[in-house]
């Protein structure tokens, strides 16, 4: 395979797509398919031959849009008609009226223009748009056109520079300047360097890079080989969570693919560029995200982090110079290198730059997937995109960040979304959680339950976060029930903090968050549960047959 | 051949396509489970001669991940997720309400060894919350009615 033959593919499935007047894309990711999606493909195949308009309209197979609360979901091209909660029978409606007809059927039309008004999809770019089994259709829309120009005109130090300039900070919740990350494993010794693809998306309440991988494996893979071109490695693992059979499928197929295609392995685009991808399996644990725990699990062993240094980039899979990277980063790469990086530190804010994918779940009206540049605030992702909170219930935190994020009240919302604010508000940016609370959740309980959380992925190798955790726990346990004493608060504020300050990895150090927070922003109902044995949600004190 | 013999030659190639080697314990471990339902003892030890590990790390590793099952599972698996989203929406009462109405406490089997109830946290499904998984099956925006149905219609079915 060479730039031409790419090239080449790219205009056959352009014409191919365009013999057809129509295009019916079904969304078969894991949010619609429990809703019945595979039935309403069939229903969609079988509706356009029964028409007579299988010539002019192509049924395909697609990832995600992001509208999960209203699945099943399709979308009509041209003109990106999404309907909404689609079953078999309206399939053959839709055909009938919009296919057929030319009228598209109104009253099936999913009409929030909001959810979508305010989203920048960038690392989503295909998602939806695109069949993910099918390498042509990636083709098609300019994909593996950055590999290719990175391996024909540009060098090793020239992507780097490039990736650099762009200002990309990882995805995975830290954000570590990503250029940076590269030069150092280029700049390591030690041969063969490795790439490890972290889709481990362990936070509960995210999903993001499961559409990602659902939707446009492909971004992915090209991703992680223009890394390998600019650090030099030869082989990269994709460590994925078993929980997600679907996006593992999904990937594989499209590894199959793009070998096939010389697209990964030896002498790619007939250059000397070799590079090969695998999958590893995780297997439940959520402490595997954190960078060093992720090595131990490739190589088969407990997910237990070890101290740093020494760093991946100079001693990670077994002992050799190693790139980690979360999936959403390595997406942004091929949109870098065809744009050039000083046209994406134009996305997003000076300091944090470009997009960040989120999943927007919890009371609010319309969850799902959504992409925002970053610097929008709090309050237009929850309610501008997600349009408030559901019936009209008061709101009363978000949570931003997973378990080992902060609860934010009502009065901080109007922050931006970036890294350092986030930060600030006693948050991270974590993979991409918000999950929005009304005023029936107890902030009391929602943290007991991250507690619980951690205490249970909490790999047991450091005392502060092994025994701190348990401690803290055993407080909630007793505020919960009624045996809470004034003098429990400053003792959950003091072992917080000292898990924090003393644990060995991201798990411990940011575990505490959710206890801080809540105790800083809604220290009151604390003080209700303590003293007044009063839960103002109704959540706590309950017996053992009492229900919700 | 017998169902045994056949799960041991399955077992076999999956330890030849990854060439015997120590760091595919966990890819192992995966296959073993789909192929045997679970981990017995008897199997761990067999792995672990197989990739010439100590029986302790494989069983370190197989006990570490909360993926693996080491007891023999129900007939059933009715899996509910807790995690955050799933539990802003209530699947823990739903959770209660399945473990009153079939006797069985999370990560158990009942006494007649058709139902097991595991905890998962979060499956991704979080648009759809609450999520619960009955077999194969993800029902999302789960109530505890719907799901109690379902599991007495599988378990009706099972007596027949």
């Amino acid at each position: 395979m060479k730039l031409a033959d790419l090239q080449k593919i790219a205009e056959q499935e352009v014409d191919f797509q365009r013999a057809y007047k129509y295009r019916i894309n079904v969304c078969c990711s894991s949010g619609c398919m429990p809703l019945g999606a595979l039935k309403v493909l069939e229903a969609f195949e079988k509706a356009v031959k029964e028409f007579g308009v299988e010539k002019e309209c192509k049924v395909a197979r697609t990832g995600c849009p992001g509208t999960c609360s209203v699945g099943p979901v399709v979308v009509v091209e041209p003109g990106d008609y999404l309907y909404q909660n689609v079953t078999p029978e309206k399939a053959r409606e839709i055909v009938r009226d919009h296919i057929v007809l030319g009228l598209p059927a109104k009253d099936l039309l999913y009409s929030n223009e909001q959810f979508f008004k305010k989203q920048k999809r960038l690392v989503l770019r295909n998602a939806g748009k695109i069949d993910p089994y099918r390498i042509q259709d990636y083709i098609a829309m300019g994909g593996y056109s950055a590999l290719v120009k990175c391996l024909a005109t540009m060098t090793p130090q020239g992507v780097i520079y490039e990736v650099m300039t762009s200002g990309l900070r990882g995805r995975g919740g830290a954000g570590f300047p990503t250029g940076q990350k590269w030069s150092l494993v280029a700049r390591a010794h030690g041969s063969p360097k490795y790439i490890v693809a972290n889709l481990d998306e362990g936070d509960p309440g995210v999903f993001a890079n499961r559409t990602l991988a659902e939707a446009d494996p492909h971004a992915i893979l090209e991703g992680m080989a223009i890394a390998a071109f600019a650090v030099g490695a030869e082989k990269g693992y994709i460590y994925i969570r078993a929980e997600y059979p679907l996006a593992i499928q999904t990937l594989q197929r499209a590894i199959t693919q793009a070998r096939s295609m010389s697209l990964l392995g030896n002498n790619i685009l007939e250059t000397s560029f070799k590079f090969d991808v695998e999958l590893r399996l995780g297997a439940g644990a959520f402490v595997a995200g954190e960078e060093t725990a992720i090595l131990a699990s490739v190589e088969g062993r407990r997910a237990m982090p070890r101290p740093r240094p020494p760093y991946p980039a100079n001693s990670g899979l077994w002992g050799k110079p190693t790139l980690i990277q979360n999936v959403e980063t390595l997406a942004n790469i091929p949109l870098i290198i065809m744009n050039g990086g000083l046209w994406f530190s134009k996305i997003g804010t000076p300091k944090c730059t470009g997009t960040k994918c989120f999943s927007l779940t919890g009371k609010v009206n319309t969850p799902g997937l959504i992409e925002v540049p970053m610097g929008i605030t709090l309050r237009e992702v929850i309610f501008d995109i997600g349009g408030g909170v559901q019936k009209d219930r008061k709101f009363k935190a978000v949570l931003v960040g997973g378990p080992s994020g902060g609860c934010i009240p009502e009065t901080h919302i109007d922050q931006p979304i970036d890294y350092e604010s986030l930060k600030n508000l006693g948050a991270i940016m974590g993979s991409g959680g918000i999950v929005v609370l009304d005023d029936q959740s107890c902030m009391v309980d929602t943290a007991k339950f991250f507690t619980e959380f951690c205490v249970d992925e909490s790999c047991g190798k450091c005392t502060p976060c092994r025994v701190g955790l348990t401690k803290i726990k055993g407080i909630y346990d007793a505020i919960t029930q009624g045996n809470g004493r004034m003098e429990d608060i400053t003792v959950l504020e003091k072992t917080s903090v000292y898990i924090r300050d003393a644990s060995l990895c991201g798990l411990g150090q940011t575990a505490p968050n959710p206890v801080l927070t809540t105790l800083r922003y809604f220290k009151d109902e604390y003080i209700q549960h303590i003293k007044d044995k009063k839960c103002p949600a109704g959540r706590c004190f309950k017996t053992k047959e009492g229900e919700q | 051949m017998s169902k045994e013999d056949n799960r041991r030659m399955l077992l076999e190639k999956a330890l030849k396509e990854y060439d015997f080697q120590a760091s595919a314990l966990l890819e192992i471990l995966h296959k073993a489970q789909s192929i045997y339902g679970y981990l017995s003892k008897d199997l761990l030890m067999d792995i672990a001669q197989s990739l010439h590990l100590p029986p302790s790390t494989v069983f370190g590793v197989a006990t570490f991940y909360s993926f693996f099952n080491l007891t023999k599972p129900g007939e059933h698996i009715v899996t509910g997720c807790l995690g955050t989203a799933c539990y802003v929406k209530g699947s823990e009462q739903i959770m209660q309400a399945i473990e009153r109405e079939f006797n069985v406490k999370r990560g158990g089997t009942t006494a007649d060894g058709k139902l097991s109830l595991f905890v998962t946290r979060c499956i991704g499904a979080c648009a759809l919350s609450p999520a619960i998984i009955v077999d194969d099956e993800v029902i999302g925006k789960a109530t505890k009615e719907v799901v109690i149905e379902r599991i007495k219609q599988l378990l009706g079915g099972s007596n027949q």
